[in-house]
């Protein structure tokens, strides 16, 4: 499934919002990449940046500083009208909210097929028809619920219109913010299978948003943890789990509250103290592929409290 | 023995809407006892939260009836109390924490005032004394700096101080029995990690009685000493949380249990996911309401509604797979892995 190509880089990424001369660093500085057909997580509680991040690589906001290349192409730098269109198709979108992202006027196969018109797309009436009809089945829905309006599905039934939506176009690469926060907990492995099975079958390359720490840590191949606008640390899912170096992502992981009760009866939540950082601190590699963001100082005291 | 402080037997409670009655509650049993934590786990739709507000008397009349069914809280059925009684006990010896901390408070109202009223209402105190409970309440609840923070506007405190303002509320007038209605899914993890072990805390400390309500299986087996699954409207499984989460028999409460993955789930297997979604309870379905779901239903699912099973003398579960009638069915394999893999932890953590 991976394979060593990286179909985007995000370097040196800045987002900041308000007055120039005191801005709020929603994102500050951040690099990472993601190699083609894996999932990369991305967690952070409320306010770290990391919706901002999806929102600033897919081109919702015009980015403050550092670049997005995207198949070798720096996506924001890209100027003709054909070339920025292709870009589009290839980078799609799943949002948290399956109420709210949704036109209650349009019906679902409306919804689906309003990018075809946007790219001139499936002209031909019935290859349309069936190109629609296709994705509903792709997403666990039938041809029935085309001309169905979204008051008359249920949250979980929305979502899949919202996978059917950004997969029309047939993209690489999908952004999924909270794709499952809003759902019910039922509702929720249904569509995390959906979005794995895709996965395998279209070859899909995720960036996969959320707060849901062990929803994260089973979808995802490698996982970055965002503190206050920064990754603090980045690295395989299973290594950022069982060995964490970074404090916040240990305070993180201790903080998740497990279907378990013997084990919750036990657990020790490890409290956080801010450390600031100096400007100093950079990405440090201590173990192969697992990068911790601090100073020289900071990251060879945390892993020796790591005991690495 | 420890006293019953609440028992709710047979509650049934609907919604009149232009779509038809909605039969939101269908008929709800439980008792809780002095100083235990009661959690009631569902998803959206499963009447867990209607069943809560439906004790504090918060159902509007109409759209809602109080259909049937007695509210006995130390005795006496507060059903048929009027407003005016109710109002004597709201907020004085049932207290309700919500879930969203920001609604919960009035933005225009300093939050020492907030709490102070509380206090007023309900204790024969002056307002000097009021001012000093309000404080010492404050700080009992871990909000740094009391005595400024008391004269502090909701919009100046963060997510979970807001929340620990709305503990201290509700904490005010000293109530038995508090009903948190999912009061840490709007908190990040860590904030909600807090949160729980201040409630524990509290509770230790005033021996209050705890309904939680909420959806997250790792809250419930973080804070519960019982557990009652709701749904569609009726509970389908309660017992102690080791029962629950060991020895779990509704098909219902198995995919609850195999639909959260754990830090451990290898990412190759599946989740266990429950197939299609509620039913409406306009409409609800004949028999089991969970037979349409589940892979396990027997032809008598679709026809008659079971009888709740005793599996021990704190557990019971409403399946017909309890019947004696019934074939053999084993715990669905995700699950016991689960299991399996977590007693290996509990030992090695000793």
């Amino acid at each position: 499934m991976n394979s060593n190509h990286k179909l985007l880089e995000v370097k040196n990424l800045s987002q900041y919002f308000g007055s120039p001369s005191n801005p709020i660093k929603a994102v500050d500085g951040i690099s990472f990449h993601i190699f083609e057909g894996e999932t990369l997580g991305l967690v952070g509680e409320s306010g770290s940046g990391k919706s901002t991040t999806g929102r600033s690589i897919i081109g919702l906001y015009d980015i403050t500083g550092g670049e997005v290349i995207f198949k070798g192409k720096n996506i924001h730098q890209v100027k003709s009208k054909k070339e920025q269109k292709q870009l589009k198709r290839e980078m799609q979108m799943i949002f948290q909210d399956p109420y709210a992202s949704l036109n209650p006027r349009m019906t679902a196969g409306e919804i689906i097929s309003e990018g075809f018109d946007i790219h001139g797309m499936y002209r031909n009436k019935n290859e349309r028809q069936a190109k629609i009809i296709s994705l509903l089945e792709a997403v666990g829905l039938n041809r029935e619920h085309m001309t169905r309006y979204p008051h008359e599905f249920s949250g979980g039934q929305r979502q899949r219109i919202g996978i059917a939506r950004a997969l029309s176009l047939d993209p690489s690469f999908i952004i999924a913010d909270e794709p499952i926060s809003a759902l019910d907990v039922s509702i929720q492995a249904q569509v995390v299978n959906l979005l794995k099975e895709l996965q395998e079958e279209r070859n899909l390359t995720y960036l996969f948003i959320a707060h849901d720490l062990s929803m994260v840590k089973y979808i995802s191949d490698r996982i970055a943890v965002m503190y206050r606008g920064k990754i603090v640390e980045l690295g395989d899912a299973d290594e950022i789990y069982h060995h964490p170096i970074h404090p916040y992502t240990k305070s993180l992981l201790s903080a998740v509250p497990l279907p378990d009760p013997i084990l919750e009866r036990k657990r020790k939540r490890i409290p956080y103290v801010h450390e600031e950082t100096p400007d100093t601190a950079k990405m440090h590699e201590p173990l192969p592929n697992h990068f911790v963001y601090g100073t020289d100082e900071q990251v060879n005291k945390w892993i020796k409290q790591a005991k690495l | 023995m420890k006293k019953p402080l609440l028992e709710v037997k047979n509650l049934k409670i609907n919604f009149k809407t232009y779509a038809g009655l909605v039969q939101a509650v269908r008929g709800v049993d439980f008792t809780l006892y002095e100083g235990e934590t009661l959690a009631i786990v569902g998803e959206s739709g499963s009447g867990k939260s209607v069943t809560s507000n439906a004790i504090m008397k918060l159902i509007p009349q109409p759209p809602g009836i109080y259909a049937d069914g007695h509210i006995l809280f130390e005795g006496k059925d507060l059903i048929p109390l009027s407003d005016k009684e109710m109002s004597k006990i709201r907020g004085n010896e049932i207290a309700m924490i919500f879930q969203d901390p920001m609604t919960a408070l009035n933005p225009t109202i300093r939050v020492g005032k907030q709490i102070m009223e509380v206090i007023l209402k309900h204790k024969k105190v002056s307002k000097h004394e009021a001012q000093e409970r309000a404080i010492e309440l404050l700080r009992q609840v871990g909000i740094p700096m009391p005595e400024k923070r008391f004269n502090q506007f909701p919009h100046e405190f963060s997510g979970g101080m807001r929340q620990r303002v709305v503990i201290a509320i509700a904490l005010a007038a000293d109530p038995k029995l508090l009903i948190a209605d999912e009061p840490t899914t709007a908190l990040d993890v860590t904030i909600q990690a807090q949160i729980l072990e201040l409630l524990k805390e509290l509770q230790k400390k005033r021996k209050t009685s705890i309904i939680f309500i909420t959806h997250d299986l790792g809250v419930v087996a973080n804070v519960a000493d019982r557990v009652a699954v709701m749904y569609a409207g009726q509970i389908v499984e309660y017992g102690t949380v080791n029962d629950i989460f060991y020895n779990p028999k509704h098909p219902y409460t198995w995919g609850l249990l195999g639909s959260m993955p754990d830090l451990n789930n290898k990412s190759d297997e599946k989740l266990y996911a429950i197939p299609g979604s509620p039913p409406d309870l306009t409409n609800p379905p004949i028999g089991d309401a969970f037979a349409p779901r589940n892979k396990y239903a027997l032809a008598i699912d679709f026809e008659k509604e079971p009888p709740m099973f005793k599996v021990s003398d704190t557990h019971y579960a409403k399946t017909w797979l309890l019947h004696e009638y019934a074939p053999k069915i084993d715990v669905p394999e995700p699950i016991v892995r689960r299991m399996e893999r977590y007693k290996k932890e509990a030992e090695l953590g000793e």
